[in-house]
């Protein structure tokens, strides 16, 4: 099948991107600055990103807080009218279906943005769970995500929306026009740095981005590659669907507890998830750094090895690369909760290679404040 | 179509070597450069050892990738590029000088006949 192409595919291809297919769209992985450059740049200044690809939706009705209630771990429904909370979507099992951030417009309304790779897959859990209880309105093919990111963000968008936006509180939206479009803007992202989600329709996305491509550039601000948003997430260790959180794995051994409220009342996986939280997790997701001395990088899928336990195996890298801004090499993993905690050493199966790394806990790259 | 430098021969794993005197200095060519994007790792194998045509001879890690290095001759290794273990960036902006990666004195010359010319490979790459 032909990758779809978001609405600025041909602005891509006039900033020199070079295009991948992932999760069936032609996306840019880099610009002819490179990952690396773009990733300090985002730390430093500012990055523009076309998340197109991403999925959206709205629950809709008069029922639409019971739906939301049920399909979420987090407390999406009873949030104040104007929030954007990060949560889970879980399987009765525990495992996780996706993970989304929904904006609450009023209690019979509600937007959510998800995972490309899982947009259909979302969808139908949506309508399987709304059934004839509410609407869901999958708006992913006619909707434009573009995300500015990094410490000079706020003040530029905040300059093309008239002053209107730069007080917005952490995980808040609002409809804002932005260099005269209309859209959703959200204080969100997917970086470890401030900045904002702009969400509007495709039709005007080539109008938005070319005002914000004009407005970084003046601050050494560059577009973004998916190479550098995932090296970015990972340092700020946020989760990636499908490497760090999928079906198999739940959201309390992947640290995503604090967004998992089990006295908010029943929900999808609700039972499970506090049977486990009773008995305790078995195996948690960690973050660890590869030992300097060992000139190692540490990949999605290697295992994460102890030569002196009878099963060598104990768990498998979940994310890894180099740490372009924090340096060394870092990564995420599963390992059984006695390998948990920070400090301890851990063996990593390099392609035939023993590295050593040890486990860090918090974020690899926390912003100044 | 890309041109690559007529000076070099070339291996469908997309390493370049250069006949220096009585040895062959090795790297990547822009292509793979292209392809893998910013390079942050480069693991060679030592002086010293013994490396075989078509095996490996060391990793480079790009900031979403490794890729294995596959020795175009056999040989016995007599230099590496110690330089790339500070700054492996030197393969992105200059593949063919600064980014070389190994010397080796080869067991058997005619098996630099067996490489394609800068011609063949262009072509080989514009086929991929």
């Amino acid at each position: 099948m032909e990758p779809k192409k978001t609405p600025l595919w041909e602005a891509h291809r006039r900033l020199g991107a070079k295009l991948v297919d992932f999760a069936g769209w032609h996306m840019p992985v880099s610009y002819p600055a490179g990952t690396i450059k773009e990733h300090k740049t985002v730390r430093t200044a500012v990055g523009l990103f076309d998340v197109s690809h991403m999925g959206e939706a709205y629950l809709r009705g008069p029922r639409a807080r019971e739906v939301v209630a049920k399909l979420t771990t987090n407390a999406v429904e009873s949030a104040p009218a104007g929030k954007a909370v990060y949560t889970l979507l879980c399987r009765p099992s525990g495992g996780v279906v996706d993970d989304c951030i929904f904006y609450k417009r009023a209690d019979d309304d509600f937007m959510v943005i998800f995972n490309a790779s899982n947009v259909a897959k979302d969808v139908e859990w949506f309508r399987e769970h709304a059934s004839t209880t509410c609407d869901v309105v999958d708006i992913s093919d006619e909707t434009a995500l573009i995300a500015v990111q990094g410490p000079k963000a706020v003040g530029i968008v905040d300059a093309l929306a008239d002053g209107t936006v730069a007080d917005m509180p952490s995980f808040t939206f609002k409809d804002a026009q932005i260099a005269g479009v209309r859209c959703i803007v959200a204080r969100t992202g997917y970086t470890g740095e401030d900045g904002f989600e702009l969400a509007c329709d495709n039709g005007n996305a080539p109008k938005l981005w070319d005002a914000l491509v004009e407005a970084v550039t003046p601050h050494g601000g560059l577009p973004i590659g998916l190479g550098a948003r995932d090296s970015l997430r990972l340092e700020a260790k946020l989760p990636l669907y499908g490497n760090d959180i999928d079906d198999d794995h739940t959201p309390l051994e992947a640290g995503l507890g604090w967004a998992v409220k089990l006295d908010k009342g029943d929900f999808l996986g609700s039972e499970a998830l506090r049977a486990q939280k009773a008995q305790g997790v078995t195996r948690q997701l960690v973050g660890f750094t590869i030992d300097e001395s060992q000139r190692a990088i540490a990949r999605h899928g290697y295992a994460i090895i102890d030569r002196t336990a009878a099963d060598l195996g104990i768990g498998t890298v979940t994310s890894g690369g180099p740490g372009i801004f924090v340096g060394g090499a870092i990564g995420l993993g599963y390992v059984p909760s006695a390998y948990a905690k920070a400090g301890t050493q851990l063996t990593i199966d390099c392609r035939g290679r023993d590295a050593t790394a040890t486990v860090v806990s918090g974020k690899f790259y926390k912003r100044p404040q | 179509m890309s041109t690559f430098p007529p000076d070099l021969r070339y291996t469908h794993d997309h390493e370049w070597l250069r006949p220096q005197g009585q040895n062959w200095r090795v790297g990547i060519t822009q292509f793979a450069v292209d392809q893998l994007g910013d390079i942050t790792l480069v693991d060679l194998a030592r002086e010293g050892d013994q490396v075989t045509k078509g095996q490996r001879f060391g990793t480079v890690e790009s900031v979403k990738s490794v890729s294995d290095l596959y020795a175009p001759v056999s040989g016995r290794v007599i230099a590496i590029n110690a330089a790339l273990k500070d700054s492996p960036e030197d393969v992105n902006s200059d593949p063919y000088g600064k980014g070389w990666m190994i010397e080796v004195a080869p067991n058997d010359k005619q098996e630099l006949d067996e490489l394609m010319s800068a011609e063949a490979y262009a072509a080989h790459v514009a086929a991929q």
